[in-house]
Formats: C-alpha cells, sequence, structure tokens
C-alpha cells in the first residue's frame, strides 16, 4: 500500500531532473460575459508528474472547469501557456482526452461497442477488427459487457459515463481529463463509480487531472488535490494524499477532508455559492 | 435492461396497426363525404364522383399514358431533388465550418428561401429554354433552400460537449460535417427533406402546368392540363389522385422506414 507513496515522491525527485509530463505556466483565462471581460482563472502556474492524479477542488464558478478546458486546447488562455511533454498545447488532441460531465459526449446514432471503437479508430487510427476488439476489452473492464451492443439513450446515466470512460481510457490517452465525471450521478452511483475509476487508474497508472466540487471525492480519486479560490480562479494550497487517507471512513479520510473543508470556505461568505 | 425493453415494445407490433386502422378510416371518410357530394351535386364536369375517378384512373394506367406521365414527372423530379439536395449540403457544410460560409447562407436563404421556385421560371425558359433543365433548375432552387436551413439550424443545435469530444478524437473539417454533424442533426435534416420532398413535387406540377416539358414527354402536370382542356375531369381527378398516392407511398414507406431506422432507434425522436 506504501508502496504508491514512494512511487509518488520519487516521481517528484525525478521531476526535477526530467522535465514534468505538463507545465501550466502562469495561465490566465478570459472570456466575454455580454460585453464584460470575466477572468476565470488568474495566474495559475502546475505542474505534473507522470503518474500523478492531480485533483483540482473549489466551489462552482472558481474556474477548475475552464482551467481543464485550457489543459484540453479547447479555450486559449489570455496569457502564459500550457506544455505537454515540452511542447505546447494548440488545440484538442487524444493525447489528452477529456470525459466531460454531459450525458450527450456520446454520439447517440452508434451503440456501446461502436462508439468506443470510433474513437479508437479516429484517434489512434486502428483498424476496424482490432478496434473493435480493444473496444469490447474495455467495455468489459467497466462492466458493460452485456450492453455493447445498445445505444446509448437506453443506458442509465452512470453507464454513459462509463463508456466515455472506457472510450478515453482505451485510446491510452497520455494525459486523461475527467471534468466532474460523476456531478449528475446519484450518490450511491458516484461513489461507486469513484471507487471503480481510482481501480482503473491504478492498473493503468495513468495520468490524469479531475475537475470536482466533492471534498470526499477530491480525496478518493487524488494523488494530489489543488484547491482554488472562486472569483477569479486561483490557488490556493496544494495537498498531497497518502493511501491512509485515501481509505473511506479512515481516520486520516475525515481529518484530511476537515483540513481541506477550511481551506476552502476560510471564513469567506462568498465561497459558498 | 428493463428500460430497452419499454422502449422497444411500443414501436414494434402493439401500436403501429392501431396507428394504421385509424389512418384508413379518416382516408375512407373522405371518400365517402367526395361520393356523397358528387352525387348530391351531380355534375361530373365540376366534381367526378369516386367511381368515374377511379374508372379514369383504371383506364389512364391500362393504356399506359398515365404511367409514361408519371415516370416523365418522377424522372425530373428526382434530378430536381438530388440536385437540391447537393447544393444544401455543400452550402451548409460550408457553413458549419466557416464564418464566412455562415454569413454567406445567411445572406442566401433570406434572399432566395421566400422567392417562390415559379417565379424563377421565365428567367429560366431565358436561360435553358423550354425543355427538363428548365424545370430542374427551379426544382433545385425550391429544395436547396429549405433544405439548406434545415441542416444548418440541425448542425447548430449540436450539442456543445458533443463537438468538443469529436474534435477530442482528432475529427475536423468535412470528417466533422460527415460523420458527426449529420448524423447528429438528422432529425432536423430529415424533415428538411421531407419539407423539400413536398417543395419539389408542388414546383415541379406548377410548372408543367405552365408549359409541359414537351407535349411528347410531358408529366403528370402536363396530363391535368391537358384533360381540364379536353374537360376530361375525371383524368384530371386521376391525374390529382396519383399525386397523391405518390405522396402517401414516399411518405408512408421511405420517409417512415428512414425515421425509424434512424432517429428513432437513436433515440433523437420519440416513435
Amino acid at each position: 500500500m506504501s508502496g504508491l507513496v514512494l512511487e509518488f515522491d520519487s516521481g517528484l525527485a525525478a521531476a526535477k531532473a526530467v522535465p514534468p509530463l505538463l507545465s501550466v505556466t502562469a495561465v490566465t483565462v478570459r472570456y466575454r460575459s455580454g460585453s464584460r471581460d470575466v477572468t476565470a482563472v488568474s495566474d495559475v502556474s502546475l505542474d505534473l508528474a507522470a503518474g500523478e492524479r492531480l485533483v483540482l477542488l473549489g466551489p462552482s464558478g472558481c474556474g477548475k472547469s475552464t482551467l481543464l478546458r485550457a489543459i484540453g486546447g479547447f479555450i486559449r488562455p489570455a496569457t502564459g501557456h500550457i506544455e505537454l511533454k515540452g511542447e505546447a498545447v494548440l488545440g484538442p488532441s487524444p493525447e489528452r482526452m477529456t470525459v466531460f460531465q454531459e450525458f450527450d459526449q456520446l454520439l447517440p446514432w452508434k451503440t456501446v461497442e461502436e462508439n468506443v471503437a470510433y474513437g479508437l479508430r479516429r484517434a489512434r487510427g486502428l483498424p476496424r477488427a482490432e478496434a473493435r476488439e480493444v473496444a469490447r476489452n474495455w467495455i468489459g473492464r467497466v462492466g458493460l459487457a452485456d450492453f455493447a451492443h445498445a445505444h446509448p439513450h437506453t443506458l442509465s446515466g452512470g453507464m454513459k459515463q462509463r463508456v466515455a470512460i472506457a472510450r478515453a481510457f482505451a485510446i491510452k490517452p497520455r494525459l486523461l481529463l475527467l471534468d466532474e465525471p460523476f456531478a449528475a450521478l446519484d450518490a450511491l452511483t458516484r461513489r461507486r463509480m469513484q471507487d471503480e475509476l481510482l481501480a482503473l487508474c491504478e492498473d493503468t497508472q495513468v495520468t490524469a487531472i479531475f475537475v470536482t466540487h466533492g471534498i470526499d471525492e477530491a480525496i478518493r480519486v487524488g494523488t494530489r488535490i489543488l484547491t482554488f479560490s472562486p472569483h477569479p480562479g486561483r490557488i490556493i494550497a496544494s495537498h498531497k494524499v497518502s493511501d491512509d487517507e485515501r481509505r473511506r471512513g479512515s481516520r486520516a479520510f475525515a481529518g484530511l477532508e476537515a483540513r481541506l473543508q477550511e481551506k476552502l470556505f476560510d471564513g469567506r461568505d462568498n465561497a459558498d455559492v | 435492461m428493463s428500460e430497452q425493453t419499454l422502449a422497444a415494445a411500443p414501436a414494434g407490433t402493439g401500436l403501429l396497426p392501431r396507428l394504421a386502422w385509424r389512418r384508413l378510416a379518416v382516408f375512407t371518410g373522405l371518400l365517402g363525404l367526395w361520393q356523397a357530394y358528387a352525387l348530391w351535386l351531380g355534375n361530373p364536369l365540376l366534381l367526378p364522383t369516386v367511381d368515374t375517378t377511379f374508372a379514369a384512373l383504371w383506364s389512364g394506367f391500362a393504356s399506359g399514358e398515365l404511367v409514361d406521365r408519371t415516370l416523365a414527372s418522377l424522372r425530373v423530379l428526382l434530378v430536381g431533388y438530388a440536385g437540391g439536395v447537393a447544393v444544401a449540403a455543400l452550402l451548409a457544410s460550408f457553413a458549419a465550418l466557416s464564418r464566412w460560409g455562415d454569413d454567406a447562407l445567411g445572406v442566401l436563404t433570406s434572399m432566395f428561401n421566400p422567392l417562390p421556385a415559379v417565379a424563377l421560371l421565365p428567367i429560366a425558359l431565358l436561360w435553358f429554354g423550354i425543355g427538363m433543365p428548365s424545370i430542374v433548375f427551379v426544382i433545385i432552387h425550391s429544395v436547396a433552400w429549405p433544405l439548406a436551413v434545415a441542416g444548418h439550424t440541425g448542425f447548430r443545435s449540436v450539442a456543445p460537449t458533443l463537438r468538443m469530444a469529436a474534435r477530442n478524437m482528432g475529427l475536423s473539417g468535412p470528417r466533422f460535417v460527415v460523420e458527426i454533424l449529420v448524423p447528429a442533426a438528422f432529425p432536423q435534416i430529415l424533415s428538411g427533406l421531407r419539407i423539400g420532398w413536398a417543395f419539389a413535387w408542388r414546383t415541379l406540377i406548377a410548372a408543367e402546368l405552365v408549359f409541359g416539358t414537351s407535349s411528347q414527354s410531358g408529366g403528370l402536370g402536363w396530363f391535368i392540363y391537358i384533360n381540364r382542356a379536353q374537360l376530361e375531369t375525371p383524368s384530371v381527378f386521376a391525374g390529382l389522385a396519383v399525386i397523391i398516392l405518390i405522396g402517401l407511398l414516399v411518405e408512408g414507406l421511405l420517409f417512415r422506414s428512414v425515421s425509424r431506422l434512424t432517429v428513432q432507434r437513436w433515440g433523437q425522436e420519440q416513435s
């Protein structure tokens, strides 16, 4: 169990010599809302080493999703730059697959299997037969083998998110971006999905950034948590999550939850909007 | 799993016969009203009875004239319709991929969509002469604009998340339009195709009523026009009946099947 922490620490040590997988430097993102410019993210810098699972945690409107979209290449920052393996991020790419919160990220005219296989063919250029085989494997891993030939509209919300997760994992991105993927699910489903996602991440050693406003979710899925302040979004603090703390119901879990809560709300009235 | 079977059940055997039965009742009721009024009126020059109309229909098919006229009309119609669909596809794709295309389509459709196709017929006659090219030209005009508007509206209503997911998988350009936007906007495109089909028919018959293609190869509009001139009212009604029957067939067999196989199966539209 402590092996992960060791790996994580050695990863940090190596980061001094090897450039980080992702580096975000002094990024500010603005967007126009009506006639005025709104600064969603202000002067954010962060580095991410391979194998890390970074959680961006903050209240609604703190710009964490906007920052994720910028890393995904969907929005261009006003200032600063984002680099993946030393290459500037200029647009969306299968190297940085995003799993969105909304259920309509799947292609409704394709079955579960076709959705995953289509991603593999377009993003990784796999031939049809191979794409289907890899897709089938991943659909099995997210527990949807019985639904491989169902169309998305016949699935529940949780199942749709599993398909999106399978599609993203199957493509094997260098960096997996998860934008509140469980926010629209009921509490029980969300909890189960968190555990399953954690297992998949540990299996594949994927590097990921996970956006959420759930403190318990952040602790459960992350190896490091960045807390954000709202309007405009800034990083308040960084916390590493140990294996002890990740165990649900443990004293360490509750302790970290309380500390994060304090950090986030920090006596400010506007933080609980 | 239960959700799936629930969704599949109404589309299957239960609802469809009932739906067809009601439609048939409406159809028979209309025929009955027509027959009753025609008998009461007693003037076959103004309104022939149902049986004389069907007799005219039968003899028209038996002599082969109505078949030839119908095929002539359908040929022109299909060429014009295909041309209109191609123009609309080009315009809507261009509009989906660039700002310039978007504005160009906006200007073009607001100029030409309200312009009745038949109003262009004199110009078409000048440019292409009397014959099939002129009619094809006005049919293209009548199909292209409403279909381009429908396609464009459909493209614009594709969910932003779906667009982002597609771009994330590396899709862009024509492939993005063909593989993502077209199927995602298919409910609107299908309704645009239906509207375009109806417009094409109207334009075709109107154009043929004005001048035919030529007296030998004229279509149904020409058939109606000639028979009216000869006071063969039952044949006029037979010509109209053929147009209605083709409309029912295309709607009932073609568009409805396409809809069942696509948007209803994909959950984009309820059956």
